[in-house]
């Protein structure tokens, strides 16, 4: 029997990807240890020497670099080095060296091996690439909900009823009573036959009729009751891909203030979903928040609804969702504020004296707003816009919007992007004009605001502007190298920091400071790098991970790639999502800084990885985005 | 004038240190035991030997008391290890049952247990693997005086035959350095304390961590990973054996 090593034993299990391990284990790793002094500056490995231990600093500090001498990171007591190089061919990838004198613990390569092959968690952890441990991070705080990341389909509890668009609305509900059922789906059975390519399949669902519709549409009106069904239904069909989650049904249909909607998996209809189906599911959410908000009278009884918002995203934080549904709740409740706000703007003021359209910029847009954000928005104007006639009531509009925004804690843009500036009230030539030449002539202005400007959302009038808006700024961006080669550039302003080191933050140039800003150094980055793939494939899309889809799509980044930033950017996310929660229910004022010492060991290593994906990324974004090329 | 260094006999190695290796060849031709025989016939590196290239074992024993005469060994623990690597692999841990009552004061420094030495072996159960770990390795043990006086001292009241070999003491090593003189009337008018030369305070000098002391095996380990560090700052893997051990 081999002698028991009581400190290398207590040391093991106190970090992971040992801590959890079988104590039999643990004791079985800790005999076979072997221990190495290095003094400070002492070279532990070179690059291609060979490796036949995993390495585990027991005290002191180890720099990791890459080939080319560069610092790759920083590591201290419990953290381990030398994995790569054991999955590796037994070559050193990455030489290290003593930063300050050290005690290494050297793990066998006939236990490293035994330790891979027996326990996941271990596997995983020490898995070459970080950007595989990143992923399994994030896929195991999203399998913790399975309520929150239902699927839509998980909702639908019968075959969708449908009627062919020929039939009256006498059969339509006749047909209703008898399947007992709130609404049917229209079908045009012609579709298939004029269908060209015999391999796509067509989609004959054409429209939708409810029994609201034939109560508002048909008795309200007294329509005979021969009238075919394709003249009451509605046409311009919402549906959601059978893939969706359940909270993007919800969302769907708040924003889309829907009863009803339809289920196509290929194209075909699965199923309808009708909101109180979500209402069964979603008891107390986002959902009342709206509904509060659409209730409110004034600005008072808005502004008083705000520490419901908050409780609401400690909830959702706590009910295990992922950043993508909280950054899309949050901006349907901060969208829901500001059409709420325009609609008593427009009882206070009067109707428009001409169409309007009320964007929502920046995070918002992208569905990515947070608790703590600042409002940036603007107006598109009619063409016949005429200032000396109309200019005093888009400012007073303007005016009561921003400062019930600024009430109800959607504080005032710094920069003064807002409607209430003049600056940013054009009509929708002036704004087309406005960004042709952002695009023709990248100014360092018009690069500042991209990252504002070029997530724009119609939330209130003429919302169709907005669409045709973003499709023009699209259309240009996409073929314009020159611009993409400015916006990439600018997108390498904001840079992450190498990891963490004791409790520091870690520079890239080996500078240490107290805190981060996660929105700064994080996540704004990110939404910046995938901006200008977007733009470069043409995306409609706001959302940065739809955004994402797209981009997978045209097959422009390194097979991978496109996930790996996905994971990252619902990394740092979900930390400074949490964090804020923290704050939020310990009393504070949350903010995006994060402290060190605050963080778990799961989240510093894990955002380490994050921080190394986003520094690829912009490595790669400098390189594909050439003006000459 | 130059005042010279007061002479400290015990360390200044050549005025006792033996000629190693012509010892252990006259000690095998005249030892009655054979596993002490077999000990001395694993020989000893030359003293020319680079330390880079020396045998270590780490070696840690816990007592029932201090003086070799009169107390007796209750756990041995040993590491073998090099300049590169302790390999804990090869480490042994002994819990004996000495022939001296186990004293209560004892017990609460290493916290081995009336209990435990009761199932206990003696000494001379384990010696053969004892020496078989020892041979041909450089001892190296924190404080000489006592490891090798109670090995000396107790086989001799068992099998009249002591036992002798070189150690290189990392205590000593850490005196070299901290007490060259003692500290001055000046400095103790001052509240100077001397430096302690004491295992944990060794080691804490060379960051190295805190280990719960007077454990054999963990000690054992202390002690290896000390003289590592030692050799690592103040001497180099072509330093020769005989410049350390005694």
């Amino acid at each position: 029997m081999q002698a028991e090593q009581i400190e290398i034993l207590g040391f093991l299990g106190q970090y992971v990807p040992f801590k959890g391990l079988p104590e039999k284990t643990l004791e079985r790793v800790a005999c076979h240890v072997e221990v190495g002094y290095y003094r400070a500056g002492k070279q532990i490995f070179a690059f291609g020497d060979e490796i036949h231990d995993l390495c585990m600093i027991r005290s002191g500090a180890v720099e990791i670099y890459r080939r080319n001498g560069e610092l790759y990171n920083r590591l201290d007591e419990g953290d381990l080095f030398g994995q790569m190089g054991l999955l590796m061919n037994n070559r050193v990838r990455l030489p290290a060296k003593a930063l300050e004198d050290s005690l290494i613990y050297f793990i066998p390569e006939a236990i490293f091996n035994e330790l891979y092959e027996q326990f996941d968690e271990f596997a995983y952890f020490v898995e070459l690439d970080d950007s595989t441990r990143l992923r399994h991070a994030v896929s195991r705080s999203e399998d913790s909900n399975e309520l929150m990341l239902a699927k839509a389909t998980a909702l639908v509890t019968r075959e969708p009823v449908t009627l062919e668009m020929t039939k009256t609305i006498q059969q339509a509900a006749q047909k209703m009573t008898e399947e007992g059922v709130s609404s049917l789906l229209i079908i045009d059975p012609q579709v298939a036959q004029k269908q060209q390519d015999p391999d796509e399949p067509a989609n004959m669902v054409v429209g939708i009729i409810t029994d609201r519709d034939l109560r508002t549409r048909v008795v309200s009106t007294g329509l005979p009751l021969q009238t075919p069904v394709a003249e009451v239904m509605s046409s311009e069909l919402i549906t959601l891909d059978a893939d969706a989650y359940v909270f993007e049904a919800m969302l769907t249909m708040l924003r889309f203030n829907l009863h009803h909607l339809p289920i196509l998996d290929r194209k075909q209809p699965v199923g309808v979903i009708a909101i109180s189906d979500i209402v069964r599911y979603e008891s107390q959410s986002s959902l009342y928040m709206v509904r509060s908000i659409f209730r409110s009278q004034n600005v008072e009884e808005l502004k008083a609804l705000t520490d419901e918002v908050k409780a609401c995203f400690v909830r959702m934080v706590n009910e295990d969702a992922n950043s993508h549904m909280i950054g899309s709740a949050m901006s349907v409740i901060g969208r829901s504020f500001k059409q709420r706000l325009l609609e008593l703007a427009e009882e206070q003021l009067g109707p428009p004296p001409v169409p309007y359209c009320f964007l929502a910029l920046g995070s918002m847009a992208r569905d990515e707003q947070l608790i703590i954000t600042d409002q940036d928005n603007a107006l598109i104007l009619d063409d016949r816009y005429d200032p000396a006639l109309h200019g005093d009531y888009f400012e007073r509009l303007a005016k009561f919007v921003c400062d019930g925004l600024d009430a109800c804690g959607y504080t005032h843009c710094k920069g003064g992007i807002m409607a209430s500036n003049p600056t940013w009230r054009k009509t929708r030539s002036e704004w087309q004009q406005c960004f042709a030449d952002w695009i023709e002539t990248p100014n360092p202005e018009a690069l500042l605001h991209s990252s504002i400007f070029f997530d724009l959302d119609g939330v209130w009038g003429k919302t169709a502007w907005a669409e045709r808006l973003n499709r023009f700024v699209v259309r240009r961006a996409r073929n314009n190298r020159r611009f993409l080669a400015c916006l990439a550039r600018n997108a390498l302003n904001r840079t992450p920091p190498l990891g963490f080191f004791k409790n520091f933050v870690m520079e890239q140039d080996g500078r240490h400071k107290n805190s981060i800003n996660l929105k700064r150094r994080g996540t704004a980055p990110l939404a910046d790098v995938i901006r200008v793939h977007a733009l470069a494939v043409g995306s409609l899309a706001r959302n940065s991970f739809e955004r994402l889809d797209d981009i997978a799509k045209h097959g422009i980044m390194p097979k991978g790639r496109d996930s790996d930033l996905r994971d990252a950017l619902e990394f740092i996310a979900m930390v400074r999502i949490r964090h804020q929660a923290l704050d939020l229910q310990a009393g504070r004022e949350p903010d995006n800084n994060i402290e060190p010492e605050n963080l778990t060991d799961f989240e510093r290593r894990n955002l380490k990885d994050a921080f190394q994906i986003l520094s690829n990324a912009q490595k790669f974004i400098k390189y594909r985005y050439h003006p000459n090329r | 004038m130059v005042l010279p260094l007061r002479p400290r006999p015990e360390h200044h190695p050549q005025q006792q240190t033996p000629l190693w290796p012509e010892r252990f060849r006259q000690l095998a031709g005249a030892v009655e035991d054979s596993r002490l025989r077999a000990f001395y016939q694993g020989g000893v590196v030359s003293a020319d030997t680079p330390l880079g290239e020396v045998p270590f074992v780490a070696l840690d024993l816990e007592t029932t008391g201090l003086n070799p005469r009169k107390h007796d060994i209750v756990s041995v623990g040993l590491v073998p290890f090099d300049l590169q690597r302790i390999r804990c692999r090869d480490a042994r841990h002994w819990i004996l049952k000495p022939r001296r009552p186990l004293a209560k004061e004892s017990v609460v420094i290493h916290g081995i247990t009336h209990s435990e030495v009761r199932q206990a072996p003696d000494l001379l159960g384990v010696l053969e693997p004892l020496l078989e770990s020892l041979a041909g390795r450089i001892v190296v043990v924190h404080y000489r005086h006592i490891e090798r006086g109670f090995l000396d001292a107790v086989l001799k009241r068992r099998m009249g035959e002591g036992i002798e070999f070189p150690v290189v003491d990392t205590m000593e090593l850490e005196a070299r350095l901290h007490r060259v003189r003692p500290l001055g009337i000046w400095a103790r008018l001052m509240g100077k304390k001397p430096v302690s030369i004491r295992l944990a305070d060794s080691r804490t000098r060379y960051g190295l961590p805190y280990y719960q002391a007077h454990h054999a095996l963990t000690d054992a380990l202390a002690t290896a990973e000390l003289l590592q560090a030692q050799i690592a700052h103040r001497f180099s893997p072509d330093t020769p054996i005989e410049a350390l051990w005694l």
